[in-house]
Order: structure tokens, then sequence, then C-alpha cells
């Protein structure tokens, strides 16, 4: 242990490729996981891309179903996995340190190795595709599916091992930014003065800390069926596949927490900036975050409402969730209040913060719409939810992360970024984003 | 992980106390374990969905063996006193019980694992295996991730008694050998747990057409009854 130290040295290089790749600094490994995620972005939208050329006309050929499967799948798993996350963890790398008064990250060389780690999982993940197996069981992959009788080529293993290899990236980088947070504040930045980025991050490190090892053990389970020939998820050997369902789903939604939070985070600090004034009701901002933190682990099996969990369970988790919607209310009102009677300055970033709001509040409403369990009975596996979950992570987080992107940047390069074409790419994406998902509200209840 | 007092150069964030007073790497591994105690949290859920589910034999009836595993348990308690013994010698700068408690932890974690040996051969002899029955399926998963963890403790305490030997252990360093205390009585209490419920509680299950009063007990069971 001790001696390591004495063996490797703090990497030396201080330019050209070398540096990049032996850096343990915290900007510098921003950079990279948000270059990397922004490559995995494009990926995943040529994959959605292809998603819609192959629906655009009736008996359409352009891919096989088996290409298809593989398409939405990766779609999903990419943009949850590769890109919001690591886009995030760009965020956090970047601004954590700076924000609390830091030198660094708490553990720089675990904060390395978190984003190789990620790099690597990304890469095993899209490698199924060289062999045209991609994972193709949708991003929850449902038991049982995903057993090997229905799903016989190589893509759940690929899938299952490329969690987990990014599972222990995330883990590592949520260990760092909770001791970082806790620890290693300047004098006098105490909990209640940190920036509301900061407090954001904190939850959802400590959401990724408790939640990744439930998926973590869902995936050694699916593993194991695979494999080692045993019946965690098989009827027919006594499993029962709800149980996945279960350790996804318990997992699963503090993940959406995890998705979100952080651009709850950045749009509450783009706000006051161009509003010219401070955060309304910070301490309320910061509690609502925290209690969405807590009570996100109470509300899982809403996403299994037509199990046949029996009335009484239903009941609970249709009581939990509506429930949760309330400090999710409670942010939007203090956004809004922020922005009453402000200096308003429609800069990109504060455009795409306030598209944020705006596309969030159409996602949360619809969320609510399924909180209802009757209702959610109507709308499961419908378009209803691909327009839900798309308001809340594309307009919601994807739209959070780009107001960072354009806020921040300036602070990375010393430049800013061009004023009009932002703002071509602020309409194009709100545009395009409305055009494209809020129909699939109609399609889905039709 | 990087870094102890002698090198501080290296270790810019030790020289400065931390806004709570806590170690960093300390509070790293407290953090570690909560999200570990999630991983076996997840392991026994499954344990006991699954508990008297089993199709076909042999259940936990037929193998389950308490006596032996009270055994190893005592065991792997003495490891936890031994490694409090390791502490505390480190604190108080005594070289040779560093070594000696080290050792002896590391020894007795070892039984544990031989112990754990014996017992998944003879369940294979009896006709257990991990794709047998759901019994089999979790039972091996979970004391197989416990004894893996295990396992990794008794490297970890070697690894110290490799740099003890070397002098290098001492008040100065003592969080070296906290660390692996904290893990190490963690991996304790996880077994604790195991063997309460697999083997005290559950060691007499059958399978699901047995005694009817083993039945309320599933997790899918406690959310239909809630
Ligand atoms: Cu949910």
């Amino acid at each position: 242990m001790a001696t390591l130290t004495d063996v490797i040295d703090r990497p030396s290089s201080q330019s050209g490729l070398w540096s990049w790749i032996t850096t343990v600094d915290h900007k510098r490994i921003g950079v990279l996981y948000g270059v990397t995620a922004f490559i995995f972005l494009l990926l995943g939208g040529l994959e959605a891309g292809v998603i819609r050329l192959q629906l655009a006309v009736p008996d359409n050929t352009l891919v096989d179903p088996d290409t298809f499967n593989q398409m939405f799948t990766m779609h999903g798993t990419t943009m949850i996995f590769l890109v919001i996350m690591p886009l995030s963890a760009s965020f956090f790398n970047f601004v954590i340190p700076l924000a609390i008064g830091a030198r660094d990250v708490a553990f720089p060389r675990l904060n390395a190795f978190s984003y190789w780690v990620f790099l690597f999982g990304g890469l095993l993940l899209n490698a199924s595709f060289l062999t045209n197996q991609a994972p193709d069981a949708g991003w929850f992959s449902y038991a049982n599916l995903t057993e090997k009788p229905f799903s016989a080529n190589q893509g759940l293993d690929y899938w299952a091992l490329g969690l987990q290899v990014l599972g222990v990236s995330s883990l590592a980088a949520a260990f760092n930014f909770v001791v970082t947070i806790v620890n290693m504040r300047a004098p006098g930045m105490s909990l209640m003065r940190m920036p509301l980025f900061v407090w954001m991050t904190l939850v959802t490190s400590i959401l990724l800390v408790l939640a990744f090892p439930v998926i973590t053990v869902g995936l050694i389970e699916l593993t194991f069926d695979r494999n080692f020939g045993t019946n965690f998820f098989v009827p027919e050997g006594g499993g029962d596949p709800i149980l996945w369902q279960h350790l996804f789903w318990v997992f699963g939604h503090p993940e959406v927490y995890i998705l979100i939070l952080p651009a709850m985070g950045i749009v509450s600090e783009v706000l006051p900036t161009f509003s010219r004034k401070p955060l309304f009701g910070y301490p309320v901002v910061v509690f609502s975050g925290v209690v969405i933190g807590i009570m996100g682990w109470a509300v899982w099996s809403h996403h299994m409402f037509t199990v046949g969990l029996g009335p009484v369970a239903v009941s609970v988790f249709m009581i939990t969730t509506m429930l949760i919607a309330v400090p999710t209310g409670v942010k939007i009102f203090n956004w809004i209040g922020t922005l009453w009677g402000g200096q308003i300055d429609l800069k990109t970033a504060m455009l795409f913060a306030l598209g944020f709001v705006a596309l969030f509040i159409v996602g949360g409403l619809s969320g609510v719409s399924h909180a209802v369990a009757p209702s959610d009975n109507q709308q499961q596996d419908t378009y209803y939810i691909v327009a839900h979950i798309h308001y809340v992570l594309f307009g919601g987080a994807l739209f959070g992360i780009f107001a960072g992107v354009y806020y921040w940047f300036p602070k990375l390069t010393g430049k800013l970024l061009h004023e009009g074409l932002g703002k071509l790419h602020f309409w194009l994406y709100f545009i395009g984003m409305n055009v494209t998902f809020f129909p699939m509200h109609y399609l889905g209840l039709n | 992980m990087a870094h102890q007092t002698e090198v501080s150069h290296h270790a810019p964030e030790e020289e400065h106390p931390t806004s709570t007073g806590i170690n960093n790497r300390k509070l790293l591994m407290w953090v570690f374990l909560s999200s570990d105690c999630l991983f076996f949290g997840s392991l026994i859920a499954t344990y006991m969905v699954y508990r008297g589910q089993s199709l076909v034999g042999p259940y936990p009836v037929d193998i389950i063996d308490v006596p032996i595993t009270t055994i190893s348990t005592f065991v792997l308690l003495c490891s936890s006193f031994a490694m409090v013994r390791a502490l505390a010698a480190t604190n108080e700068d005594r070289q040779g019980g560093i070594i000696f408690w080290l050792l002896m932890t590391a020894f007795l974690g070892t039984i544990f694992i031989g112990f754990q040996v014996y017992e998944f051969n003879l369940f294979r002899e009896e006709g257990l295996r991990i794709d047998t029955n759901l019994f089999g399926t979790t039972f091996f998963t979970l004391t197989g991730f416990h004894g893996a963890h295990v396992t990794l403790g008794i490297v970890w305490l070697l690894g110290l008694a490799w740099i003890a030997r070397k002098g290098r252990l001492g008040p100065k360093t003592a969080l070296d050998v906290e660390l692996a205390g904290l893990y190490w009585h963690f991996v304790d209490i996880v077994w604790i747990v195991i063997f309460t419920l697999i083997y005290l509680i559950g060691g007499f299950d059958t399978g699901p057409a047995g005694d009817p009063s083993l039945v309320p007990h599933s997790i899918t069971g406690f959310l239909g009854l809630i």
C-alpha cells in the first residue's frame, strides 16, 4: 500500500497525447469525459436515425428485424450509460473542485481510473456490433427474453458485461465525488453555502453508490443464467422473471434521478445568472433535491403496474409516486420564482435552461399521468411512454447539460461559444424535439 | 492506493485537515462499504425470495450442516478479534505483534475458506450444484461472493504483513491497518447475517410442498401482502 506512491510517480508530461493519457487532473479528465460522451451522443443519435428511417414508411426493408432490435436497444443503453451519465460526470469533474475550493478531487488516480474504465466499457458494449451480435432485448432487458433460448447469440453477454464494467467506473467516480464534496470543501464552504450544482452532484453520487450494486447483482444473476445453467429468472426451474424487474427498477428508478438531478443542478446555476437575481428559496431547492433522492427509493414498482403485484402494492406505489412529484414541482416554482422580476438575458445557456424547465414540465405532467395505475395500464409499452421518457431525458437532462456546456465553455477555454450558432442550435433542438415527440402522446393513447 | 506520511509530498490532500475531520481514505472505505451493503442485500434478498421454492432436491434440510458451519463461523469471529489485536499492536508500535496478529487474522480467514471449500465439495458430492435447483443457485452465488470477499481480505492482510516485515507499519501508518480492519469486520458481519438466515433460520427448509409455515417469506409475497 504505502509503497505504491514510491513506485508510480505523478505523470509529468505537460502536453501532447501522452499528457492526456496519463493525466490525473480533474479538468482534463472532465474534458475526456465530455469529448468521449459527445462521440457516443453522435453514435446514439445515428441509431435513433436508423430507427426513425425504418419506421418512416410501412413495410420498410431498410434494416431487418434483428438489426432494428439491436438499434433501439443500443440507442437506449448508449444514451443513458454512455451519454447522459458521462456528460454529467464531465461537469462533476470540471466544476466540483473549482466550486468547493479544492485543488482536485479527493483521489485523482481513482478519477482517471473511472474515465478509462468508462471508455473500455463503452467500447466493449459497441464491440458487439463487429460480430453483428449487439444486445437486442431493450435497454431494460426484461427476463426471460434475455435467457439463452430466446437470445441465443452473445448480445446479452456483451450487454451484461459492458454494464458491469460501466458500473465499476460509475461507482469509483461516485465514491470519489462523495468524499470530495463531504471532505474537501475550502474553509467557510459550509454545506448550506454550497452551490446548487454541488448539492445535486452529492445527491446523485450517493444515489449511484447505493443503486448500482443492485443492478450489479441483477447482471450477475443474468450472466449466471445464461452461462452456468442457473434458473434465477427461468420459470421452468422455479425462478421468477419478475425478480429481474424488481432488481432492475430498484436500480432503474434512482437512475432516473441520477440522470436528471445534475441537469437540475446546472439549471439552478444558469437561471439566477441570467436573471441577475439569486436563486429563489435556495434551502428549499436543496431540501427538495435531497427529498427526491430519498423518496426515489420507494417508487420503483410504478414501472410494474401491469405485472400483477396486487391492488395494495399498486396503490402504495401509486401514492409514493404521486408524492415524489411534489418536491419536483417545488423546484419548478423556485425556478419560476427566480425568473420573476429578474433582468432576463436570453443568452444561449439561458435559452437551454428555460427550454429545460418548459420541456420538463411537459414530461413531468405525463409522468404524473402514468403514476395513476389505471391510466398507466393504457399507457404501458406505448408511444406515450416514449414521449414521456424523451421529454424528461432529452428535453430535460440533455437540455440542462447543453445549458451547462454553453455556460461553462468560457471557463474551460477562455472563449465564448458563438451566440448566433448557439441560438440556431437551441431552436433546431427545441422545435425538432417537440415535432418528433409531442405527437407521440397522441400516437400512444389512440 | 496512494500515500503515507513519509511520502506526504505525493499526497497533498493529507496535509490539510478535511472538512469533517475524517480522513479521506477512511471516508472512501465507509462509502464503499455502504455500497457493498446493497450488493449483499440484493443477493440475500434473492435468496430469501427463493426460499423453499426449489422444485427438486436436495433441499437445505437434506444437506445443511449447522454444527460444522457454527465452527467455521466461530473461527471467522475469532479472526475479527485477531484483527482488533493487529490494529492495537500497530497503534502501540509493537512490530512483532503487528505481523503476528495480521498473519493470525489471515490464517483464521483461510481456515474459514477451507471450511467453505470442504462444504462446497460435500454439497457437490451430495448432488447439489449451482444449476441443480434454486437453493443451489442462490446458495452458491451468495456464499461464493462472500467467500470471494474473504479471500480478497486475506490477500490484503498478507500484503500488509509483507509491508510490516520491513517495519513500515506503526502508529503513523495505522490507517493502513484500520482500513483493512473495517473491511474485514464488515465481511464478518455480513457472514453473521448469512449464517443466521441461511443456516439457523433457513437450514431446515424443504421444497415448495413442505411445511407451509415456511411460506410467507418472499419479497414478492411481502409486496403482495402490504
Ligand atoms: Cu421510475
